[in-house]
């Protein structure tokens, strides 16, 4: 015991002066405990070992997506032109090509328009469609394999020639089914309302054949839910569509929002032809070269953003009150501890330069003093 | 002293057999059974809804085996006449079916392959360690997701040009190796979720036994990982092969530069003119002209070896999902 309390005094010795500091910081009680070296070593280990793991990605990412990227927008900016012999004609325009889109090319605006109506019709649709029929093949079914089958087959059958196939054949639209009949039930609505509604009808087997994947997810995401609930609401006399509100729905919203940007995202890139074959044709036009081109598939994408942006404000989950207190806490916490910890820094760099300017005056004195005594 | 009761002196014991009650039961439902009417309900709307899936397959189906004669009688309208195969192998003449069919093969297969591994990797490498910029580049990962490709397709068809990759199969296999191929934020996605669910502990005490980073991911990681790697291989596969917009951009070179690979979806989108191109070449005498059977039987034709393969491993596709993991553990 005394061998260690004067190895405590010995060691304490030279930095009497930072416990100053020490105690400061035991005064204000955020102690972030200390780690090892040998820890802290891990760790930077570890994350290196992240980043060789991610490498390819990285590297795919700055390459084929950033840069290109970037230079996507330059393009919407200039006009672009290939010559035969592969070189290029850059000028820069400015805004140029957006005018030139929204003022001259009368289809690409009427087919955004399109674009966004259909989406904004199709995408509830399918949603909700592919929830209700989760729900039913999660009941007691026989046959249940047989029919996930049927429903999951399109995704593996739909690309671009085939839908195009199919749709030029008609097969979009059931015959058994009366179309004129669904026209005159709607006639009462207003126009902007009954005629997607009945471009609906018309396309059904088209727009029921992107809600494969959307099922799957759906019944993956409800067999999750844990029937003891269901039994709990029973007992207390919830009826059926009780249960449905108020457990179903909530616990598969984080699945709603994924289902719908998934089939924003897919709608957007396979089955419509109008935009897409525009952007396409209008990038070997020599006329108006890569750069209207461009700005054609900026618009696209701006569009598809703020839908998607939509899509989030509506179905993300909001954090709970506590959640957020209790986040704001810790936020501040961090703050004031990253700023102690800069403030003892200082605090010891100065104690450092005094020790040294005291060691100094003291040596210097004593050199005198040594000098005198002699 | 008990008598014995006979039976013809036993009490009846007045079995309504028909009660509103029993009704009640039968229709509605008692508590762990599902009444008539509403089993009725349900297989009737799946039913339905199964009948419009099926629907153009079947039109599909029954057009391509009519001939000329059959497509001009209007009486007839779902059963062919003759059960006849001339449509098949006059489409699959005009569109050089195994040819085309080898060819699509080695297109879907082969960047696949490398997308499955690479997939994994990187997604084991977001899961497993924390490093700074971590959520920086996931962010990014759902962004690159959410932009349609068109808005790349431009300054990435530019960068091909420069690297010589338009018309190779390249063009589909280097971006597959930096994790770019088509829907591969997906299936980092998927992959990262499913290697979030293997044990820390267990990584940790592989560590204490020795292994270092990459034996942990081949040896642990990758084998409990078997399900969600096959689910990424086959959707990956299925959208490699019926991808017909990028392919023809850059496969084919977009302006009609030929290359030596022949999809089959592409010559599916180019139909009309081969099939023309094909009769008129006498190659075939008599062979029919370009009318919706012979369409019929080509678009058939493209989605059968799919099909097949859908039918094979139908447990696979469907329990895929679930098994991904990323509906929660």
């Amino acid at each position: 015991m005394m061998t260690t309390n004067t190895k405590n005094v010995e060691t304490e010795a030279p930095v009497k002066e930072s416990k100053v500091v020490k105690a400061k910081a035991s005064k204000k009680k955020i102690d972030k405990p200390k780690k090892s070296k040998s820890v802290t070593k891990l760790k930077k280990r570890e994350s290196r070992m992240g980043y060789v793991f991610t490498f390819p990605w990285i590297i795919g990412a700055a390459v084929l997506l950033i840069y290109p990227f970037i230079q996507s927008f330059y393009f919407a900016l200039c006009h672009l032109v290939f010559k035969p012999d592969r070189t290029r004609v850059i000028d820069f325009k400015g805004m140029e090509n957006f005018a030139n889109v929204i003022r001259r090319d009368t289809t690409f605006i009427e087919n955004l328009i399109a674009y966004v109506m259909k989406m904004v019709v199709s995408v509830p649709v399918i949603v909700v469609f592919s929830l209700l029929i989760a729900m039913l093949l999660n009941g007691k079914i026989r046959c249940k394999g047989l029919f996930r089958t049927i429903y999951f087959l399109p995704v593996i059958v739909v690309s671009g020639p085939v839908m195009s196939m199919l749709t030029a054949e008609g097969a979009g639209s059931i015959n058994v089914v009366n179309m004129d009949s669904i026209g005159v039930a709607l006639q009462f609505l207003p126009t902007y309302i009954s005629e997607p509604v009945l471009s609906i009808f018309q396309n059904i087997v088209l727009i029921l054949w992107y809600a494969g994947v959307q099922i799957l997810i759906f019944i993956a995401a409800i067999q999750k839910i844990d029937s003891s609930l269901y039994e709990a609401a029973k007992i207390d006399g919830g009826s059926g569509w009780e249960c449905f509100w108020k457990i179903t729905l909530p616990t598969i919203k984080p699945m709603i929002l994924l289902n719908a940007i998934y089939t924003l995202v897919f709608l957007s890139n396979n089955g419509n032809a109008a935009i897409t074959d525009a952007i396409s044709n209008a990038m070997f036009e020599i006329s108006r070269g890569y750069g209207y081109a461009s700005a054609m598939a900026w618009m696209y994408g701006l569009i598809i953003g703020i839908l998607v942006i939509i899509i989030f404000l509506l179905f993300l989950q909001k954090k709970d009150h506590y959640q957020k207190q209790v986040a704001k806490v810790k936020r501040l916490e961090k703050r004031s501890r990253k700023s102690l910890a800069k403030a003892e820094k200082h605090m010891q760099r100065n104690n450092l330069k005094f020790e040294k300017l005291v060691e100094k005056q003291a040596s210097g004195k004593k050199a005198k003093g040594g000098r005198e005594n002699d | 002293m008990t008598k014995k009761i006979k039976s013809s002196e036993k009490t009846e014991l007045n079995k309504p057999s028909f009660s509103k009650d029993k009704v009640r039961k039968f229709m509605l439902g008692s508590k762990d059974d599902m009444g008539f009417l509403r089993k009725l309900f349900t297989y009737a709307i799946l039913i339905c809804v199964g009948f419009v899936f099926i629907y153009p397959l079947i039109n599909m189906l029954s057009t391509s085996m009519m001939t000329l004669d059959d497509l001009i009688d209007t009486s007839i309208q779902w059963i062919p006449s003759t059960f006849n195969l001339q449509n098949y192998s006059d489409a699959a003449g005009a569109m050089d079916f195994w040819e085309s069919l080898k060819d699509s093969f080695i297109i879907a297969g082969l960047p696949t392959i490398i997308q499955v591994c690479i997939c994994a990797f990187v997604g084991y490498g977001f899961a497993r360690f924390d490093f700074r910029g971590k959520n920086l580049m996931m962010g990014l990962l759902v962004f690159s997701f959410i932009i349609p490709p068109q808005i790349l397709m431009m300054p990435t068809y530019v960068l091909y040009l420069d690297m010589h990759l338009i018309g190779h199969l390249r063009a589909y296999i280097i971006p597959a190796i930096l994790g770019q191929g088509f829907k591969s934020q997906i299936f980092i996605l998927i992959c990262w979720q499913f290697f979030r669910q293997v044990p820390q502990s267990l990584i940790e005490a592989a560590q204490i036994d020795g292994a270092g980073y990459f034996k942990s991911f081949f040896r642990i990681a990758i084998p409990s990982a078997a399900g969600a790697l096959l689910v990424v291989f086959l959707f990956s596969f299925v959208w490699y092969w019926n991808e017909s917009y990028l392919a023809n951009l850059y496969i084919n070179g977009g302006t009609g530069k030929f290359s030596d690979y022949k999809l089959l979806v592409v010559q599916l989108a180019q139909f009309n003119d081969i099939y023309t191109q094909y009769a008129q070449s006498g190659a075939q005498m008599g062979a029919p002209q370009n009318n919706e059977s012979v369409r019929m039987a080509g678009t058939m034709l493209t989605v059968i070896p799919l099909l097949l393969i859908y039918f094979v491993l139908q447990r696979q596709f469907v329990e895929s999902v679930d098994r991904t993991g990323i509906t929660g553990e």
